[in-house]
């Protein structure tokens, strides 16, 4: 082939990548162009938007810390395990991801509303949690755990196995090589994890309306004011979508940056 | 050395089955053979992070594993030093803090003057003084090796198992680990398995060399009986380099 010939097969290739960029591109382009400092400054003032930004942070926070307390764990224990029943608890745990979000508020209402099947162990018959912000709680955790998981459970396989059999070899109990091998190793992708699923539970949408509703102040979160806002205020939509769209490139880059360390950290192991 | 290293192991791994017998009674041991032969296998067996499925393996008068009695001690409690063939240096820890993660594991913790007198006395051993608070990613091959030694060391093993343990190294390197470590392992009087399938590590690390092939014992004996009467092929080109 001639080197021109070459050269325009590695153009169409490019080219070919650069009609997706900019077809991703191009929607968040138009939500920062059609948003002035001004109209994003007067958005943020509207009544919907501090209530919801309040509950958001506050129900991510929640969600973020119930997810790394218990998915920590399940991470760890997946890494190590072999085995069918290991891997068909780390397909459950990943169903949440590939879900439809509407699919996922159906059935936490079918197990813990009024009604639902698991309502009796949880509260006393005639109450429940939907509706409250507990409810947001919940569908937050449920959307965004399998982020996490799947984000530290990759970390902790990444450990090279020899330095947890030393660690063993000393005497090390299983509590002392988590916490002091496990875990500062894999440090960098349980944080890139956290990261990742905070941004899916402060996107949270679907899971959140139909399981929590969309009660101002009380389960309203940003993505449901933003949907509140696009019937009164379309202002007040863009100024809360910039604020999110801000929010999520910065936790990318957070994940990026951490994924990037935890990379570079397995390479000087190996 | 009273306390000798006596092991019969059986165990399916794979399409490989182990039935090996071995002891330290003679002096250290060094296993060799073919890739695929079983080799580290041997040491997981003996340290217990593999299941056997017959034998026993006692050090002096303390039972490690016995299948007909029902005794497995966990690889917590036999208290080996183990070596590894990269060495397995916790990257996130100073040189310093790899002894003493091991010394703080261990079950019966030491007062923190006697655990810092003992971190010395092994670097001072070592050579590893000048390097306690490197990190052991700027350490040579060598320095890791020594650091792996020391932290294995630590702990005041029952026995000591090395996987390979100059095969990380460079060659030029290796001919002088190679004899500090053969001399430091004369002055250990420790029961000591080491596996290597390089001939000159073999010749310069253990007083008996144990042939492997396909799980089983082929030959044993020393380097000199070795290659005068060879049992295998294997042995033949092994001794003859």
């Amino acid at each position: 082939m001639t080197s021109r010939g070459l050269v325009l097969q590695r153009r169409v290739l490019v080219l070919s990548g650069a009609v997706l960029v900019l077809f991703l591109a191009l929607p968040l382009m138009a939500l920062l162009l059609s948003t002035s400092f001004t109209d994003f400054r007067d958005g943020l003032q509207h009544p919907l938007v501090r209530p919801a930004l309040r509950l958001s942070l506050l129900t991510t926070l929640c969600s973020v810390v119930l997810v790394v307390l218990f998915g920590t764990p399940l991470s760890w224990t997946l890494s190590q395990a072999r085995g069918r029943w290991a891997r068909t608890v780390e397909t459950l745990v990943q169903l949440p991801i590939v879900l439809p979000p509407a699919v996922a508020g159906v059935a936490l209402l079918f197990a813990f509303g009024r009604r639902g099947v698991f309502a009796g162990w949880f509260y006393p018959e005639g109450h429940s949690v939907t509706f409250t912000t507990a409810a947001v709680v919940i569908a937050e955790v449920f959307v965004s755990a399998p982020f996490f998981v799947q984000a530290a459970t990759s970390a902790f396989r990444r450990i090279d196995p020899e330095l947890l059999i030393v660690a063993r070899s000393f005497g090390a109990t299983p509590w002392r090589v988590f916490l002091r091998v496990a875990l500062p190793l894999a440090a960098p992708g349980v944080v890139a994890g956290a990261a990742m699923s905070w941004a899916r539970a402060l996107g949270e949408f679907g899971a959140t309306l139909m399981f929590a509703g969309n009660l101002q102040g009380e389960t309203q979160t940003l993505p449901l004011a933003i949907y509140a806002a696009l019937e009164s205020d379309l202002r007040a939509a863009q100024a809360l979508s910039v604020l999110l769209m801000l929010v999520a490139f910065t936790l990318l880059l957070v994940v990026r940056g951490a994924l990037r360390r935890a990379t570079e950290a397995h390479e000087v192991t190996s | 050395m009273s306390e000798q290293l006596r092991a019969t192991l059986r165990a399916q791994v794979g399409l490989l089955s182990v039935d090996v017998t071995l002891s330290t009674e003679t002096g250290s041991l060094v296993i060799v053979g073919p890739n695929g032969a079983g080799k580290s296998t041997l040491l997981s067996l003996l340290l217990g992070v593999r299941p056997m499925t017959a034998g026993k393996i006692t050090i002096g008068e303390t039972v490690l594993f016995d299948s007909d009695a029902g005794i497995n001690a966990p690889v917590e409690h036999r208290h080996l030093g183990l070596v590894p063939q990269h060495y397995a240096l916790f990257p996130h820890l100073n040189v310093e803090q790899q002894l003493r993660f091991a010394l703080e594991s261990s079950s019966t913790p030491l007062q923190a003057t006697e655990m810092q007198e003992r971190i010395d006395t092994l670097l001072g051993d070592l050579s590893l003084r000048d390097l306690a608070k490197r990190h052991v990613d700027t350490l040579s091959g060598g320095e890791r090796q020594r650091v792996a030694l020391a932290r294995a060391l630590s702990v005041r093993p029952r026995a000591l198992l090395l996987d390979e343990p100059l095969s990380a190294l460079d060659v030029h390197s290796r001919r002088e680990v190679r004899s500090f470590l053969a001399r430091t392992l004369e002055t250990l009087a420790l029961p000591t398995v080491v596996v290597s399938h390089d001939p000159q590590d073999a010749r310069v690390l253990g007083r008996r060399i144990v042939v492997l092939e396909a799980g089983h014992i082929t030959q044993c004996g020393t380097w000199d009986e070795l290659a005068a009467t060879p049992a295998t092929d294997f042995v033949r080109e092994f001794a003859s380099v």
